[in-house]
């Protein structure tokens, strides 16, 4: 295994209590509002996909240890680094040293209203068939991958039945890994916490997931 | 990092990936125009039209966006119904996924480790945390937002508000409520 995501994080122990805020808390610093607007900027670029930062985020060594918008500059500058577009001494120093690439296009002011209403929807035409319905039982994968999924780790190796069968998507694993979109059937996969969690649960409770086909197979 | 974040911005500036304005206009929508009042009008409008309850219920995306909330993060929603016997909680325990355009940006506490690891295991427990206790006869239903679907809880419509128009309805519906870790507000007598 040489991929390791820090960001796998259902039913770990220790973390401690949730602490509420009001609503409308939305920032705690300045920067951190630039954080949002220069992440949303240059994912409008089209240089990587959403897989691909959300893989780029989860990996980073000290993940544990930024705040939320911290991760982000971290992952952006990691994105830049990775895709030729900035060099680590241009953000040393603060200012351009080197040539611009150039990027698929740049998100003017008047078209950001356009830009997010459009959004960037996953759902694909397909001509297979599913493989599953809605009520049959399928057990998940129960390998990690050694890249980035969206199977988390509470819920791998494990029964649970279809509740909803959504279409086909763009495959997060390949897409990535920039091996293109492969979209495969997503369904919504319903588990009894005794099933995730063991005994001495509360057993009148379910979680549920969002699983690509690839991550099912029929139940025994 | 005030001073890192601003050194960034003005690399890509000068490389010209980005337009400095378009910055100004992603930090205005999501301070003053995208937040949780759409998805406060939407809750409010399942309450009192049935039509558009069914709509919503059956086709969340379409219903949704017929009140003009589509787009970047919610391009496929999902409405789930909670009533007296079913609690629906959503989180997103691999990054930090929520409806955008129905609720703004997602709140600190929702992107933290405590809530993203403990809200699948202990759903009680978080709720407590948000001062929420729940009879044990109503059952749990915690939504783990791995892939892009988006889901948008509709709590209960408290009592006492029968008489409320539209408008006052949504001021009673919370952004903790439309997530599951918190309840609609009771009407002010």
């Amino acid at each position: 295994m040489t991929y390791l995501s820090h960001a796998d994080l259902g039913g770990k122990d220790g973390h401690g209590a949730v602490t509420p805020e009001p609503e409308g808390e939305l920032f705690h610093a300045d920067w951190e509002r630039m954080a949002l607007a220069v992440t949303l900027a240059m994912g409008a670029t089209g240089t990587w996909n959403i897989d691909e930062s959300r893989s780029v985020r989860e990996t980073l060594s000290d993940y544990e240890l930024l705040t939320y918008y911290q991760l982000w500059i971290k992952g952006l500058i990691a994105l830049l680094k990775k895709h030729d577009l900035v060099a680590a001494d241009e953000i040393a120093a603060g200012t351009m040293l080197h040539p611009a690439r150039a990027v698929k296009r740049v998100l003017r002011a008047a078209d950001v209203p356009a830009a997010l209403a459009k959004g960037a929807p996953t759902l694909r035409s397909t001509h297979s068939r599913a493989r599953f319905a809605v009520g049959d039982h399928v057990m998940t994968r129960a390998l990690a991958a050694d890249h980035h999924t969206r199977l988390p780790a509470y819920a791998r190796g494990k029964k649970g039945r279809i509740a909803h069968v959504y279409g086909a998507h763009v495959f997060a694993d390949t897409h990535s890994q920039g091996l293109g979109e492969q979209p495969q059937w997503l369904y919504n996969v319903v588990f009894t916490a005794r099933e995730l969690w063991g005994e001495g649960c509360d057993a009148t409770s379910t979680v549920s997931i969002d699983a690509w086909e690839s991550y099912l197979e029929p139940a025994p | 990092m005030e001073l890192h974040v601003r050194a960034l911005r003005t690399v890509l500036e000068q490389k010209g990936y980005i337009d400095p304005a378009a910055l100004d206009v992603l930090i205005d929508t999501y301070e003053t125009k995208i937040g949780p009042r759409n998805g406060a009008r939407v809750v409010a409008k399942a309450w009192t039209d049935d039509a558009y309850r069914k709509w919503l219920f059956t086709d969340a995306t379409a219903a949704i966006s017929s009140l003009g909330y589509h787009g970047r993060q919610g391009e496929m929603m999902v409405a789930l119904e909670n009533t007296e016997s079913i609690h629906n909680l959503v989180v997103c325990t691999l990054c930090s996924c929520y409806p955008w355009p129905v609720l703004g940006l997602p709140p600190t506490w929702y992107k933290s480790a405590p809530f993203r690891s403990r809200a699948v295991k202990d759903p009680r427990g978080v709720l407590a945390d948000f001062g929420v206790q729940l009879p044990g006869s109503v059952s749990i239903r915690v939504w783990d937002l791995t892939a892009e679907v988006r889901y948008l809880v509709v709590p209960k419509r408290p009592k006492g508000s029968e008489r409320l128009s539209e408008e006052r309805l949504a001021d009673l519906v919370t952004r903790d409520s439309m997530i599951g870790t918190g309840l609609a507000k009771a009407p002010v007598p």
